[in-house]
């Protein structure tokens, strides 16, 4: 007999359209869709797609819960034995409903799920603890590579076969620990290792430190009265109808806006962005987020020269560490050009 | 210094009218080891009983395992400052009753306490399934405090293991081992070319029934000193520790530490083992930051290369571990570190509460949060329903027919920092 697979892929691969249909609600087709014919082959006859399951990331991306819940429902009654999802490559929403579909399918299901991403989509960082997720390039050239690699992982997982190393198998490293008994007691790998070391010869360790990438803040500002001073936010606030459509969780970017002229956030002009905490009072008033209004009146009084005339603003809320550093540095590029003295970061 | 180990095999144990060895078998007076423990008026009872390897037994929970040793020629005694007189020790002859250990057991300070399984999947995590167990089941005399009952399980403890070992004296040894620590002078000289390295060997001090002594000396009030590797195995080195069973040091560890024996193996080939630092793992900063330093001072006086560094225990004391490595390498001195992990039921979590870029050697004895299933056994020696309450255990651990579901964490030397076990953890 062979193996019951559900395939999940977004509404581009299933052909239906790009950006302009992403809001297309989640469907559930028999048999193979898009890229579900490469998985087919590499499959083999273990296992069989019984069903491909569509959504629109835009869709997902608004409506998670509802979106997974829906999902989950259609593909019981397929009753599949696992799910692969993707590959979703370097796109961000759709590795997050790659991530989130096979989140709920291992934990709601109890099956195995099997994705595919580039390391450095959102989806990875927000779900890779969850499940299995195959690394592949950043964009649809690599379907070649992604597929059979994703294909002799789910086969392994059904069969229950022993993995190997994040490297062996191909898989983006989960960061989870498993316990594993060794063919030596811990005391002799212990003075293995430091002999090695002591020899300069090469080792591995058995627990890679987690590095915290921390950053000594910068001196006081000595001299405020010419200080040209720029807010920057992670909470969300932005010019009202979010014109960017930065993300309200997992932010794939961040925004630059021109307040130029303007003296006070009002709930007319500005709102936030942000997913993550309750925005009522955020966008009542966009000032308790990011203080343009005090700003102004410390600018008249002469406190500093200048509130520099744009912001910048993304959301915390789910942001991959990797992105967060990305916007960050280029941020701070586009501040130092324009000759900004010093930050005041706001966070929610 | 010269120091002799002489082991008696042993793998079976016998109730008997003498307390002596034949043919690997261990045999026990019942009455006479009773009365050695007896008059201890902090103790209600005193019972004893033995779990042989293989035996559908389980031992919970257990406060400590000691081996019974005993000095054939001093100077000094076994356990000293404990049982013996304050004399150093290390030197001379000591008969080992190789195989065979003393369990204590009692419902001591309960959420710290350990289980021993003589068989099935529990027994492969505890290095005390393949021991010959006396098992000392001790009960407090109402009333008393928690840390008095710990000093009276601690001596019965020792003191049972020190008699069984003294009955055996004249017992031909089925293997001598002989340990040389030669004075630094010597030793400084010795091996010329090869690096020079040292073990420091940190012992849980956090206080409050979380500690160790020293020569009968409370580690907390120590300033980290030197030890030679053979003192330990004559049992300077006592284990007061009511810590998650896992990885609390027994004193058994301490006198068969695997890290000494390893360092020894590799003496004179690939390094120049000098000795040990010992130092503790206060609470405060101050004492971290002291003990780190006045370590590491030690070390550099001593000129050594390498430092290979055992923790005690986890969370609080991680930040001694990774204190005491900086620091090191920051002296040029090279490290590796022996810890153990707590990563969560499904280790995702980050194992360790500090980390420092310097810690790049890192061995660990695994993930304690790990959850296993210990089926029931024929027989338990102790307080089963301790299961619900020890550290590793929750309300509903013990299941109606006897079965216990815990983390490692319960399980007596799982995930030792000695790295007495063969377990370890990797990233999947």
């Amino acid at each position: 007999m062979s193996y019951r697979i559900i395939h999940y892929i977004n509404q581009f691969y299933a052909g239906i359209g790009g950006e302009e249909k992403a809001d297309v609600t989640p469907e559930i087709r028999e048999g193979v869709v898009g890229p579900g014919m490469a998985l087919k082959a590499a499959l083999g006859t273990d296992a069989e797609i019984v069903a491909t399951v569509v959504c629109g990331d835009s869709y997902f991306a608004s409506n998670m819960e509802k979106a997974s819940a829906e999902i989950l429902d259609m593909m019981k009654k397929y009753k599949p034995d696992a799910v692969v999802a993707g590959p979703a490559f370097n796109a961000g929403r759709y590795g997050t409903a790659c991530g989130a579909v096979c989140e709920a399918v291992v934990k709601q299901l109890g099956i195995p799920a099997v994705s595919g991403m580039y390391p450095e989509n959102p989806g990875v960082e927000m779900y890779k603890k969850s499940f299995y997720i195959v690394e592949t390039p950043d964009s649809a050239a690599g379907m070649k590579k992604a597929v059979p690699a994703m294909a002799a992982l789910v086969l392994k997982l059904l069969k229950g076969e022993k993995l190997g190393t994040p490297a062996e198998e191909g898989y983006i490293e989960r960061g989870v620990r498993k316990n594993k008994f060794y063919d030596k007691l811990a005391a002799e790998r212990a003075v293995d290792m430091f002999t090695a070391k002591l020899k300069g010869e090469p080792f591995v360790t058995e627990y890679p430190m987690p590095v915290f990438d921390r950053v000594a803040p910068n001196p006081a500002v000595k001299d405020m009265k010419n200080a040209v001073i720029a807010l920057v936010t992670s909470g969300g606030i932005c010019p009202k109808g979010n014109p960017d459509h930065i993300e309200a969780s997992s932010a794939s970017k961040f925004g630059e806006y021109d307040i130029s002229g303007v003296m006070d956030l009002t709930a007319d002009g500005y709102c936030t962005a942000h997913g993550g905490y309750d925005a009522t009072y955020a966008d009542q008033d966009a000032d308790r987020v990011l203080p343009v209004d005090v700003l102004r009146d410390m600018e008249k009084e002469g406190v500093f020269k200048k509130l520099h005339n744009k912001f910048y603003t993304t959301v915390g809320n789910g942001t991959a560490v990797a992105s967060a550093k990305k916007f960050g540095a280029e941020i701070a590029r586009r501040l130092i050009a324009d000759g900004v003295t010093a930050v005041i970061l706001t966070s929610t | 210094m010269r120091l002799e180990l002489h082991k008696v095999k042993i793998n079976k144990l016998a109730w008997g009218d003498t307390t002596s060895v034949r043919a690997g078998v261990l045999t026990v007076n019942k009455e006479e080891l009773l009365s050695v423990l007896a008059g201890d008026e902090r103790l209600a009872k005193v019972d004893v009983d033995i779990a042989l390897p293989g035996e559908s037994v389980r031992i919970l929970p257990v406060k400590d395992v000691v081996e019974p040793r005993f000095k054939m020629e001093g100077p000094g005694g076994v356990f000293p400052g404990m049982v013996s007189d304050v004399e150093s020790v290390g030197e001379g002859k000591t008969l080992v009753l190789s195989g065979a250990a003393v369990v204590t057991t009692g419902k001591i300070v309960r959420f710290q306490e350990g289980i021993i399984d003589m068989t099935g999947p529990g027994a492969d995590y505890t290095p005390y399934s393949g021991t010959c167990n006396v098992v000392i089941i001790l009960e407090n005399v109402e009333g008393i405090d928690k840390h008095d009952y710990e000093t009276a399980c601690r001596m019965a403890g020792l003191k049972a293991a020190a008699y069984l070992a003294e009955k055996c004296l004249g017992t031909p040894a089925d293997e001598v081992e002989t340990y040389e620590t030669p004075c630094l002078k010597d030793a400084m000289a010795a091996h010329p070319g090869l690096p020079k390295v040292a073990y420091l060997y940190m012992l849980q001090s956090q206080g409050l029934l979380h500690d160790t002594y020293l020569y009968g000396v409370d580690v907390k009030k120590i300033l980290p000193t030197f030890l030679n590797p053979t003192e330990v195995m004559d049992g300077a080195i006592v284990s007061g520790n009511c810590v998650s069973a896992c990885d609390k040091n027994n004193t058994y560890s301490h006198q068969n530490n695997p890290v000494i024996h390893h360092m020894f193996r590799r003496h004179g080939k690939d390094f120049n083992f000098l000795g040990c630092i010992v130092t503790n793992e206060n609470v405060t900063l101050a004492d971290k930051k002291r003990c780190s330093s006045y370590s590491i001072k030690l070390a550099k006086t001593l000129g050594v290369d390498g430092l290979l560094i055992s923790e005690e225990g986890f969370g609080n004391p991680d930040a001694d571990l990774i204190m005491n490595c900086w620091k090191a390498e920051r002296s040029g001195i090279k490290t590796t570190l022996l810890t153990d992990e707590y990563a969560g039921q499904d280790g995702a979590s980050q194992s360790l509460a500090d980390s420092c870029p310097e810690g790049d050697a890192c061995v660990t004895a695994g993930n304690a949060n790990e959850v296993i299933v210990l089926p029931p056994m024929k027989k338990v020696i102790g307080v089963p329903e301790e299961a619900n309450v020890i550290a590793g255990g929750w309300q509903g651990s013990l299941a109606a027919d006897g079965t216990i579901t815990v983390e490692l964490q319960a399980i007596l030397g799982a995930t030792s920092e000695l790295g007495f076990t063969k377990l370890g953890a990797y990233t999947i």
